[in-house]
């Protein structure tokens, strides 16, 4: 399967199952369209015509071109057949019952009421409710006790807002690096926080705990204080930039996202990127909002045509940024060609529900945090461990190959099948689609891979 | 006259050799929470 598109004067072609991706000329581009349905003499005639006016080009050119083409798929980086799906399932059965990751809901409840929040201000539906340091214990015991031969786990710190229970994720941390010391396993701590309770002694704990911290911001003050206000209906702005600013800085800059929403309301998203620019923020991340399709704060389709806009002006952005010695990083637009992902990860999708987990406050494992709320998800507890098998081997079945729609589409390697929740919420299976994400998905690797792409030709 | 470069990129079927180990971060764990996606991932395999 290829794929190609035109970007910022390149002309791109993805070839799906090698992962091989060419940057070629208009005849080359033209003749790879043509390649897997016309013969090779067509292929030179109908180029041969369409050329020989407008740019001179004659048929010897066209079939040396032709050569390189045919050249390419012979040595499998173009049209490579999928020869995956066999292993759609392996990573999961090779890691079979093995846990490595946990979304710790150390609090749910929150400090501020944002009314886009999918954690419903922080309840999830239910009860308020701050996790004991007992319940976390435990669950780092279960997440070591299942974790088998991983010697990286990751463990994030999410709410709610985690801040509101500061002293257990202390607690929790430090019991957690002594027991790396007796099992040889190195946790990885993220906190996800809106910045409301950050003081100098957060920072400081935080920057020698946590390789990573996710900090909510939605870019411009009258967009992030549209939604994210307290209890009284005050915007949080200018109460957590200055937190954030001195967070980061003192960080060094490095291992935090600065993560926002957009919503309907604000469409051209791009202003907020930039404004966290402006603020001093480098690393971004700015996410299109899940919700049902009639909630006021969803995108239109109308939003949809001017974010897939917004985010090619993002890229260009960020070409001329580094340019200027400016850099910044976006989150979706990270990607390893070199270094990336094994063909198993690539196709065995996100792993909730099986090698990662959600702990609610009172203990109970959900397939992830999206799902938590939602008894009919309840997997179990850290106590007694999963119990409903039969909700988990739906998960095990979740991969690339199972989803209909994925099987025609370029990005599913680059994407592993999507989110489980999203796929849920709109569709009722998690082996379903979330149509909308897929489209702005594909937009965004088209945009990702541009990027790379100029990079490259730069140096 | 050269009509298509390629850029480096790890081939996929190279990378079933000893793929698989499970070490690499979880898809949704560090920034979206909301979306799912493996690109941007790196590879943790240490015998790759």
């Amino acid at each position: 399967m290829v794929h190609q598109y035109k970007q910022g004067g390149y002309n791109i072609v993805i070839d799906v199952f090698s992962g091989a991706i060419h940057v070629v000329d208009e005849v080359a581009y033209d003749i790879i369209a043509l390649f897997k349905t016309h013969s090779k003499e067509e292929v030179i005639s109908i180029l041969t015509e369409k050329y020989k006016e407008s740019k001179g080009i004659e048929e010897k050119d066209v079939a040396e071109c032709y050569g390189e083409v045919a050249a390419l798929e012979k040595t499998g980086r173009l049209f490579a057949e999928d020869t995956f799906k066999p292993m759609a399932n392996k990573l999961k059965e090779k890691t079979s019952n093995v846990v490595k990751a946990l979304c710790l809901h150390v609090a749910h409840t929150c400090n501020l009421n944002c009314s886009y929040c999918f954690a419903s201000q922080g309840r999830y539906s239910g009860e308020r409710g701050l996790m004991s340091y007992e319940t976390g214990k435990r669950a780092l015991d279960f997440l070591i006790e299942n974790s088998g031969t991983r010697r990286h786990l990751e463990v994030d710190f999410f709410g709610g807002e985690p801040l509101m229970n500061w002293d257990v994720v202390k607690r929790l941390v430090a019991y957690a690096r002594e027991r790396e010391k007796e099992t040889g396993k190195e946790f990885r701590f993220t906190l996800t926080t809106n910045g409301m309770l950050i003081d100098d002694e957060v920072i400081e704990f935080s920057n020698r705990e946590m390789s990573n911290v996710v900090l909510s911001l939605d870019g411009r003050k009258e967009v992030h204080d549209r939604f994210r206000v307290d209890f009284s209906g005050k915007g949080s702005w200018e109460k957590i930039v200055p937190k954030f600013q001195r967070f980061v800085e003192a960080r060094g800059g490095k291992g935090y996202y600065m993560r926002g929403t957009f919503t309907h309301a604000n469409p051209d998203f791009l202003e907020d990127i930039k404004q966290m620019l402006d603020l001093g923020f480098t690393e971004l991340s700015m996410e299109p909002v899940v919700c049902a399709p009639n909630d006021p704060s969803a995108l239109t389709d109308e939003d949809i045509v001017l974010v897939k806009k917004q985010y090619e002006e993002l890229a260009d952005l960020m070409l001329a940024r580094r340019k200027e010695g400016r850099p910044f990083t976006f989150y979706h637009y990270m990607i390893d060609l070199t270094g990336g992902p094994c063909i198993y990860k690539r196709i065995s999708g996100c792993g909730s529900g099986t090698e990662y987990m959600a702990v609610t406050p009172w203990g109970d494992l959900y397939p992830c945090h999206q799902f938590v709320g939602d008894e009919s998800f309840k997997l179990g507890n850290v106590y007694d461990g999963v119990q409903n098998t039969a909700r988990q081997n739906e998960f095990k079945q979740c991969n690339v190959y199972a989803h209909e729609e994925c099987k025609n589409c370029w990005a599913k390697l680059y994407c592993s099948g999507g989110c489980a929740a999203n796929a849920y919420h709109a569709t009722g299976s998690v082996l379903g689609v979330y149509e909308p994400g897929c489209e702005l998905f594909r937009k965004r690797m088209e945009c990702a891979i541009y990027v790379e792409v100029a990079k490259a030709f730069e140096s | 006259m050269e009509h298509i470069k390629t850029l480096e990129t790890r081939n996929l079927c190279e990378s079933a050799k000893n793929g698989g180990c499970g070490e690499c971060q979880t898809s949704c764990q560090s920034a979206c929470k909301t979306s799912c996606g493996i690109a941007n991932q790196k590879c943790e395999n240490e015998n790759k």
